[in-house]
């Protein structure tokens, strides 16, 4: 059987979704905000938390989180599922708790994160293993790794540092529609192109946040959904990784998004042409135009000038990340949940004044380590089953 | 009981630490393999010893990172080795205005600190 025709497509759904201490939430833990978007997820979901069986979790700063939050929670979970493939981890829980929730293990489960690394520590907090053989180089990581691919990507395609600073542009515009973000004053093209080079042809304008934020997602069964208020089915996911560090990357203008994208949309029956709005993780600028192309959106090399077009800005015809993303809206180390909460409120038409009309079909898609991990979800609403 | 186990990253170290930079073959490939293993990437077979390399290769991508004055500004490069393998490294000696993708390079061993490691230089 092939992946997609074993995928529980719209069997399993997403009943509530909730984010908290965006922006700086200073004096809480990460255990503690995780802790309270999923009670705010559950609330949403009208459900408790004496009701999750599966527990989907990743901690930044505690190997064994998912223990952590177990015993915070006060559960004893059937499953608890720590895998941590970098910022996609979420949206790989969320295959997993499909495929457990599908076979009748567990009937609901809580995906939570939360990260106070912006008041905590002041930078982004990564609890990594460094390469004996990368580290005595001294390059700055993780921006140096999508520095390279970006690079390359202009070597190869003729990309420009003002296509890049589009995308940036372009979250920006969506941020000011968006009261949780946490940059959302106006800026021009030109002040993001003259920002400070970081780790060329990367500016400070082309990097993410680094805010604190937490994030949560219920999903269970469609049969128990259809009692919840606004179930978002989940169509369709797939998932992979290609390497760890950037050197180990087979093709850096190419990720794995090119595998999990087409498998995800394949599970779901659609194309992109089907699709209404993309939510992805946007660590870096590249990522965008990297995805985008991926999954298919634009022809590969052509996602430098799909994105100046103003494809993907505020009015445009790919409306992508409406929050504002991890450029704009907030970035808190593993941005992936965020790109859930934001298609299940598209979809649910609960996104106010940044809402896309009619949204039926969203992607969600997260990235881990240095473009390392991808990982694809095809959401919908229930005229889409 | 103990188990003397065959130690790839501490051999390629200590070869360079002697000035000699070794990698594995993958026989199957053709290709050099780094970093190094225990087996083939991919396949799990069997590797070659350590052979020479020649240190010749091409930048397949690079990025300048500034630092603070009176550092001066590191550039890092992706390098693929005439004998098929991509490392990270960078170049201490060039001029971060004139490194391009595609450009010609060559290795040196230099010990900072207390591990060797591979640089390049500017090409022949």
């Amino acid at each position: 059987m092939s992946w997609q025709d074993a995928f529980p497509r719209g069997r399993t759904a997403v009943v509530g979704a909730a984010t908290c201490g965006l922006g700086a939430c200073p004096g809480v833990s990460s255990l503690e905000m995780a802790a309270e978007a999923g009670y705010r997820a559950l609330d949403d979901a009208g459900l408790s938390i004496a009701d999750v069986d599966g527990l989907f979790v990743a901690l930044p700063d505690d190997y064994l989180g998912g223990l952590a939050m177990a015993e915070y929670f006060g559960i004893r979970p059937a499953i608890v599922d720590n895998n941590r493939p970098g910022g996609s981890a979420f949206l790989c829980h969320a295959i997993h708790a499909a495929l457990a929730l599908d076979a009748g293990l567990i009937d609901v489960a809580l995906i939570t994160y939360g990260s106070n690394q912006r008041s905590g520590a002041g930078k982004l907090v990564a609890a990594l293993t460094a390469s004996p053989y990368e580290a005595p180089h001294g390059a700055r990581m993780p921006v140096g790794g999508y520095a390279l691919a970006a690079a390359r990507h202009m070597h190869e395609f003729g990309t420009t540092r003002e296509q890049l600073a589009h995308v940036a542009l372009a979250a920006r515009e969506w941020a000011k529609l968006n009261p949780e973000a946490f940059r959302r004053e106006s800026a021009t093209l030109d002040e993001f192109l003259s920002a400070r080079i970081v780790s060329s042809p990367l500016s400070v304008s082309d990097c993410c946040l680094v805010t604190d934020g937490a994030a949560a997602v219920v999903m269970t069964r469609m049969d128990k959904a259809r009692s919840c208020r606004a179930p978002v089915p989940l169509l369709g996911g797939a998932a992979t990784v290609t390497h760890k560090e950037i050197a180990a990357m087979p093709d850096l203008t190419t990720t794995g998004a090119a595998i999990s994208g087409p498998q995800a949309m394949a599970c779901a029956g659609i194309s992109p042409d089907d699709v209404d709005l993309v939510a992805l993780y946007d660590a870096f600028t590249i990522n965008t135009i990297l995805f985008l192309e991926d999954l298919g959106f634009c022809p590969k090399g052509e996602g430098g000038r799909f994105v100046a077009s103003g494809a993907i800005a505020p009015g445009g015809a790919l409306p992508v990340n409406t929050n504002g993303g991890g450029l704009s809206c907030n970035h808190p180390g593993m941005y992936g949940l965020f790109t859930m909460v934001e298609a299940a409120r598209q979809l649910r038409g609960e996104a106010g004044d940044r809402q896309v009309p009619g949204a039926e079909i969203a992607i969600s898609h997260g990235n881990g380590g240095i473009l390392s991990s991808q990982a694809t979800l095809v959401f919908g609403t229930e005229a889409t089953l | 009981m103990a188990e003397a186990m065959n130690d790839p990253q501490a051999r390629f170290l200590a070869q360079l630490a002697q000035g000699r930079f070794m990698l594995q073959r993958d026989p199957v490939s053709d290709c050099a393999v780094f970093p190094p293993r225990l087996r083939a990437p991919g396949h799990g077979g069997t590797l070659t010893d350590f052979l020479p390399v020649s240190g010749r290769g091409t930048i397949y991508s690079v990025t300048v990172q500034p630092k603070k004055k009176p550092e001066p500004a590191r550039i890092i490069v992706l390098v693929d080795l005439e004998e098929g393998a991509r490392m990270l490294s960078h170049m201490p000696n060039a001029d971060p205005e004139s490194v391009a993708v595609g450009d010609k390079v060559i290795a040196r061993i230099v010990t900072e600190g207390e591990t060797p490691m591979v640089v390049f230089d500017p090409g022949p």
